[in-house]
């Protein structure tokens, strides 16, 4: 409730001053229903030649400013990007919140949501959401990473989904089936084994092996493809020193081991970890979705779920969710954007035709994606994908000095013996 | 006499104003941070003291980047100074070419240091960068060399970008202290029959004392206070290898997004280093007395 109180006054001082600044007296009570109760206003926002702040993060530039040049072309408001390197959008958002500073619209990587909602940074956008046609359709990942207490505060930006990336061209010639990427993890290292032993500088697989966040990214869905949790419901306890956890840890010590990983996987820290697989000198690695547009033209590459030890499927649906900041003084005319951003048009005509995987499930099939069925295998895995959960997220994994880069490291680099002391770390710093 | 009064205030009120709104209202800042529970999306919540100080002291990473920090500023500190003397001594007199070479020398200083940890970042990379590939096409290494993938790998190789980086600079202040000691010093000393050796132990070492304490005030501090090197070159890694204590401070701040710890660090580190500039001033004034 205190959340609603505090909304409809966000909302009042938005009508407040808009009626004052505008002289428009429409907009002002569009304002005070759309704030609270989802009336008139409240489904698509106002449109009526305001100037709207929005931040993002580098890693997501492309997918942002291709959303946000479609809107400005076609509507009254104007939204005004800023993008920040990935590394310092943190603090940036967290220096600003705290001197009250934040844009009206704001991204972020949605593993970090939680820490921003339970701290007050978003405004309440649960009826407006709700008020949505497809709202059932929108990804549902993030929309439950942006949930708290039961109130909605943001809705899907930009997705990006981590999955295998293979080399047609150097599976032909380790006589591998170009059509038949592994389906367990068992298949994908026989299959980078395979490929590693063409030598010559062809590597097997690679990874970012000093990058916690690639690790998240990239061997989670392996855990849960055979159904495991990493997390508890929560975000309070680590679950990742599993069997199956342990599993997945073995097989990448082995690569590392037996040397079928490329050079560099140790020190990799993520800055050029998607780096190595466009050289065309990797077999089977797993990379973010949103790189398909940007992968050389001549590079046959195929696409497939990351499976489990003993097969399935998963991904880790992340990329950038998007809010309205609790101090915007705009909130009606940026729902004008964001409820833009998620329609058939944006979706389709904008997302889909960058080759991006679209927000909407209703819209995984579609004009762009029936030409690249490699698409629609990255689009129907959203429904598969996870988004863990859990406030201290960034301390925890993201740090590159936490808990969890130490237990990667040790796991697949060190003995393998101390996963159990390092996941009770991991434990402690998601607990504090 | 009171125009004269008015005319100083007005003289002094631009700094003292500067240093009002910069320093003093900051460091105040600081100090309330550093006693209060304060996380940074939320703001003040209100003294908790002496919370955030045993907090800090109890992160695990507090001593290990205590004993690095001062491991790395040791390292520094000798090599720095040392090949800056040697460079100085190498430039110092009018010959030809040494107008040149002190230009060489001094050119990377005028690099900032996040620019030029970027350029080594780039040199350095096992994917990317060229030092590597060249050592192998020359036969030197079979494989590629991991410039920044072992603790003392990642050491040497941060040292040796901040010595390519200051080593002209701390010269430059050198050579100013080996122009001002008088030539008929060494003159005399040459007639009285002194060796070279002789001549540097006992004529240039001790004239040149307070340039020396000057470079050594200097580089300790900037040692001490060391982040942005390693921030861009290793984020602290391997494996938490190279955590300095300012990187501990932005960590506290940045990742676990606590400015109550980080405050109490830098309270810390302030103390330290006040305390190391009085007694290195100490000895720069007996160095000028002498």
């Amino acid at each position: 409730m205190g959340h609603r109180v505090a909304t409809g006054a966000v909302a009042l001082l938005a009508a407040v001053s808009l009626v004052t600044a505008c002289g428009s007296g429409d907009s002002g009570s569009d304002g005070g229903g759309g704030g609270g109760g989802g009336g008139a206003a409240g489904a698509t926002g106002t449109d009526d030649g305001a100037t709207l702040t929005m931040w993002t993060r580098a890693a997501t530039r492309p997918q942002s400013e291709a959303l946000v040049k479609a809107y400005n072309a076609s509507h009254k408001n104007k939204v005004e990007l800023t993008v920040v390197p990935t590394d310092d959008y943190q603090a940036k958002v967290g220096a600003a919140a705290g001197s009250k500073d934040l844009p009206d619209l704001f991204a972020s990587d949605v593993v970090f949501v939680p820490n921003y909602t339970s701290s007050g940074l978003f405004a309440d956008l649960t009826e407006r959401i709700d008020a949505l046609p497809f709202a059932d359709s929108l990804a549902q990942s993030h929309i439950k990473a942006g949930t708290y207490e039961d109130r909605k505060y943001v809705v899907p930006h930009t997705l990006d989904l981590s999955v295998l990336f293979y080399n047609k061209d150097l599976y032909r010639k380790a006589k591998l089936d170009p059509e038949k990427p592994p389906t367990t993890l068992g298949e994908w290292d026989e299959q980078a084994r395979a490929v590693d032993a063409l030598g010559g500088g062809v590597n097997g697989t690679f990874f970012g092996g000093n990058c916690g966040g690639c690790g998240v990214f990239t061997w989670w869905p392996s855990i849960w493809a055979a159904g495991d949790d990493v997390l508890n419901a929560d975000g309070t306890e680590s679950l990742l020193a599993s069997a199956t956890a342990k599993k997945v840890y073995d097989t990448y010590r082995g690569w590392v081991d037996d040397d079928i990983v490329a050079p560099g996987a140790r020190d990799e820290t993520g800055a050029t970890w998607t780096g190595v697989f466009p050289k065309g000198q990797v077999g089977v690695m797993p990379m973010p979705s949103t790189t398909l547009g940007l992968m050389p033209k001549d590079l046959d590459l195929g696409i497939a779920p990351i499976p489990g030890p003993d097969g399935g499927k998963s991904t880790f649906v992340g990329g950038d969710a998007i809010g309205i900041s609790a101090t915007s003084k705009s909130a009606d005319q940026a729902w004008n954007f964001l409820a833009w951003t998620l329609g058939d048009k944006a979706q389709v005509d904008v997302v889909a035709a960058h080759k991006d995987v679209v927000a909407r499930a209703d819209l995984a099939s579609n004009k762009y994606s029936d030409a690249d069925p490699r698409l629609v295998t990255i689009n129907q895995l959203v429904a598969d994908g996870r988004t863990p959960y859990a406030l201290k997220f960034g301390q925890t994994f993201n740090d590159p000095n936490g808990p969890w880069l130490s237990l990667m490291r040790d796991a697949v680099f060190g003995e393998g013996t101390n996963v159990d002391k390092d996941n009770d770390a991991v434990s402690a710093s998601l607990a504090e | 006499m009171r125009s004269r009064k008015a005319q100083g205030l007005a003289y002094a009120a631009p700094t003292a104003v500067f240093v009002t709104v910069f320093f003093l209202l900051p460091l105040l800042l600081v100090g309330q941070m550093s006693l209060s529970d304060w996380p940074l999306l939320a703001g003040d919540r209100g003294l908790n003291a002496p919370e955030n100080f045993t907090d800090a002291i109890d992160t695990t990473l507090f001593w290990p980047a205590v004993r690095f920090t001062l491991l790395y500023t040791v390292i520094v500190t000798a090599v720095l100074l040392g090949l800056a003397l040697l460079l100085a001594l190498l430039v110092q007199e009018s010959r030809p070419a040494a107008g040149f070479f002190r230009t060489v020398y001094f050119l990377p200083s005028a690099l900032g240091l996040a620019s030029a940890s970027l350029l080594f970042w780039g040199l350095y990379s096992p994917t990317t960068g060229p030092l590597s590939r060249i050592l192998e096409n020359l036969g030197l290494v079979d494989d590629p060399v991991s410039f920044l993938g072992t603790p003392t790998s990642a050491l040497l190789s941060t040292v040796f970008l901040i010595v390519w980086k200051f080593a002209g600079f701390y010269m430059l202040i050198l050579l100013v202290g080996l122009q001002r000691i008088p030539h008929e010093v060494f003159e005399a000393a040459r007639m009285d029959g002194a060796s070279r050796g002789q001549i540097f132990r006992s004529i240039t070492l001790p004239l040149l004392r307070p340039s020396l304490a000057l470079t050594l005030l200097l580089c300790v501090t900037g040692s001490l206070l060391a982040f942005d090197q390693f921030f861009v070159l290793t984020k602290g890694g391997p494996d938490n290898s190279t955590v300095t204590v300012v990187q501990l401070i932005y960590r506290e701040a940045f990742q676990r997004m606590n400015l109550g710890t980080a405050a109490a660090l830098s309270v810390l580190v302030l103390a330290v280093l006040l305390l190391l500039n009085a007694l290195q001033f100490r000895g720069l004034r007996r160095a000028d007395e002498s």
